[in-house]
C-alpha cells in the first residue's frame, strides 16, 4: 500500500506507506494537515499532486470503497438508535434493516452497548457515542480504518478508558489502521509505528517504531515503564523539532 | 400532569376576558346587533346550531382538502427543487413572487374561472398553505450538515441513500414548522374563498349575517373557525411529536 501527497499549502510532500495489518499513528500539532491527509486517503478529497493508493485503488471513488473513516465528531444521526446508527453502512450496501441489525447486534454487545441498542444518541454519554461511531466504522467492512482523533472531544478520564478499549478492540479485529492524533500517549498506545508530522505545511519529520509489551501490560504500568517514557521523549522531541 | 398546568394561564385569561366583556356590554346596554355579549353569542350557537354545523362542515372540508393538496404539492415540489439546482433557480423566485399577489384579488378571479363550488376554495386554501410548506421542507432538506454528507460517502451511500437516511429525516423539523404555519392559514384561506362567491360555508354565513345585523351569528362563526384552525394546528403538532421525537431531545 503506497500513499504519497503533495498538497501545496497544507501537506508538503508527505511520503507514507502503511503495510497491510499495520497500525500507524500520525502525530503532529494541530493544523498540520493530519485531517486533510485522512480525507484524501479516504477519497473524500483529491490531492493536488502526487499519487495516493489504498489497497490498490488510486482514484478517489475507488478509495472511498476501500476505506472507512471515523471522523473527529461522532456524527451519529440523532433520529437513529445506537444500533441503527451502527447499521448505516450495511443498509447503504443494500442489506435490509433486519439483516443489518442482526449483523450489528453482536458487535455492539462486544463494545458493551447491548443495553443501549435502542437508545438515541442524545441519551448516550460521549464515550458511548464514540463507541457507536467506531462500531459504525468497523461494520462498513473495510480493510483500512482511518481514525481521525477519535477521542479528541472527550475528557481525559473517558479518553484513557477508551484508548484502552480501542487497543483491545483492534487486537481482536485486526485491520490496517491509520490513526491521526495530537496525543503522544495515544499514538504510542495504539500504533505499531508513529509518524511525526511537522507544523504546516506538514512533512514527515520522524518515524518511530513502537515495540512495547502492550498486550500483557495494563495501561497504567505501561505508560510508566522505562521503554514507554523513552519513546515518549523521542516523539515529543520530534514534534517540537 | 404538566399539560393542564401549561394551558391554565391561557384558559384563565380567556375566562376573564369573557367575563369582563359580558359585564361591560350589560352595563353599557349596548345592543346585540352592534356588539353582542357572550351570552348572545351562546344563544346564537343554540338557535342556529343546524346552520352552523352544516356550513362549518363545508368550510372544514375545504380546509382539510386544500391543506392536503398543499402538503402533497409542497413536499413534492420541495423534493424536486432539492434534486435539481437548475429547477430551483428557475422556480424559487416565481414561488416567492406568487406570494406577493394578494389572495383578496386572486379569489374572485378563481371564482370566475372555476365557479361557485368547492374547486376555487380548495385552490385558494392550497395556495396560501403550500408556500410555508415548500419553504420549510426545502430549507430542511438543505439543512443537513456537510459533515454528514461526507460521512455517508465513506459509508458507501449513493445519492438515494443520502436522501433517505440523512436529508429527509433532517428536513422534518423544518417541514413541520411550515406545516404548523400552513395549518393556521388554512381557515383564513377557506373564508377568503367563500367571501369571493359561495352558496355555503362559514364565510357565506357571515356574509349573509352582516346585512341582517345578526352580529352574534358572525361571532359564533368566527369562534367555530378559530376552533377548527386550532384543532388542525394541534393535530399537526401532535403528529410532529410522533414523527420527529428526536427534535425534542435536541432542544432539551
Amino acid at each position: 500500500m503506497r500513499k504519497r501527497f503533495g498538497e501545496l499549502l497544507v501537506l508538503d510532500g508527505v511520503d507514507l506507506r502503511v503495510g497491510r495489518g499495520e497500525r500507524v499513528a500520525l502525530l503532529g500539532p494541530s493544523g498540520c494537515g493530519k485531517s486533510t491527509l485522512l480525507g484524501i486517503v479516504a477519497g473524500l478529497d483529491e490531492a493536488d499532486g502526487g499519487a495516493v493508493s489504498a489497497g490498490g485503488a488510486t482514484g478517489a471513488r475507488a478509495r472511498l470503497a476501500q476505506c472507512a473513516l471515523m471522523p473527529q465528531r461522532d456524527l451519529l444521526l440523532p433520529w437513529r438508535s445506537a444500533l441503527d446508527n451502527a447499521c448505516l453502512a450495511l443498509e447503504n450496501q443494500g442489506r435490509s434493516q433486519a439483516e443489518a441489525r442482526e449483523l450489528a447486534r453482536p458487535l455492539l454487545a462486544d463494545l458493551g452497548l447491548a443495553e443501549f441498542e435502542r437508545a438515541r444518541p442524545s441519551e448516550l454519554s460521549g464515550g458511548m457515542r464514540q463507541r457507536v461511531a467506531f462500531a459504525r466504522t468497523l461494520l462498513a467492512g473495510k480493510e483500512l480504518l482511518l481514525l481521525d482523533e477519535p477521542f479528541g472531544a472527550l475528557d481525559s478520564l473517558t479518553r484513557a478508558s477508551l484508548q484502552e478499549w480501542l487497543r483491545r478492540a483492534l487486537e481482536r479485529e485486526r485491520r490496517t489502521v491509520l490513526l491521526v492524533t495530537h496525543d503522544v500517549e495515544e499514538a504510542l498506545l495504539l500504533a505499531d509505528r508513529v509518524v511525526v508530522l511537522s507544523p504546516r505545511p506538514g512533512r514527515v519529520v520522524a518515524e518511530i517504531p513502537v515495540e512495547l509489551p502492550r498486550d500483557a501490560c495494563p495501561r497504567r504500568e505501561l505508560i510508566l515503564s522505562a521503554e514507554f517514557l523513552e519513546l515518549r521523549e523521542r516523539a515529543l522531541e520530534a514534534v517540537e523539532g | 400532569m404538566t399539560r393542564p398546568r401549561r394551558i391554565a394561564p391561557a384558559l384563565l385569561l380567556l375566562a376573564a376576558t369573557v367575563g369582563v366583556w359580558q359585564l361591560v356590554v350589560r352595563a353599557t346596554g349596548t345592543p346585540s346587533w352592534l356588539w353582542p355579549a357572550p351570552s348572545a353569542v351562546a344563544r346564537a350557537f343554540a338557535d342556529d346550531d343546524g346552520l352552523l354545523a352544516r356550513n362549518g362542515w363545508v368550510t372544514l372540508r375545504e380546509m382539510l382538502l386544500g391543506f392536503g393538496v398543499a402538503v402533497a404539492v409542497g413536499v413534492g415540489l420541495a423534493c424536486a427543487l432539492h434534486f435539481s439546482t437548475a429547477l430551483r433557480r428557475a422556480v424559487y423566485p416565481i414561488l416567492v413572487a406568487s406570494q406577493t399577489v394578494p389572495v383578496v384579488v386572486l379569489a374572485p378571479i378563481l371564482v370566475v374561472a372555476f365557479g361557485y363550488g368547492l374547486l376555487p376554495k380548495l385552490a385558494i386554501v392550497a395556495l396560501v398553505c403550500f408556500f410555508p410548506i415548500v419553504v420549510g421542507m426545502s430549507d430542511g432538506l438543505r439543512s443537513a450538515d456537510r459533515q454528514y454528507r461526507r460521512l455517508m460517502l465513506t459509508l458507501d451511500a449513493g445519492r438515494v441513500d443520502l436522501f433517505r437516511r440523512v436529508e429527509l429525516p433532517a428536513s422534518l423539523p423544518s417541514l413541520f414548522s411550515g406545516l404548523r404555519i400552513a395549518a393556521a392559514y388554512a381557515a383564513i384561506g377557506a373564508v377568503f374563498g367563500e367571501w369571493a362567491g359561495a352558496g355555503s360555508g362559514l364565510g357565506y354565513v357571515m356574509q349573509q349575517a352582516a346585512p341582517a345585523l345578526a352580529t352574534a351569528r358572525i361571532f359564533a362563526s368566527v369562534l367555530i373557525l378559530t376552533a377548527m384552525a386550532l384543532a388542525l394546528f394541534v393535530l399537526v403538532t401532535a403528529l410532529e411529536r410522533v414523527v420527529v421525537p428526536w427534535s425534542r431531545d435536541a432542544a432539551a
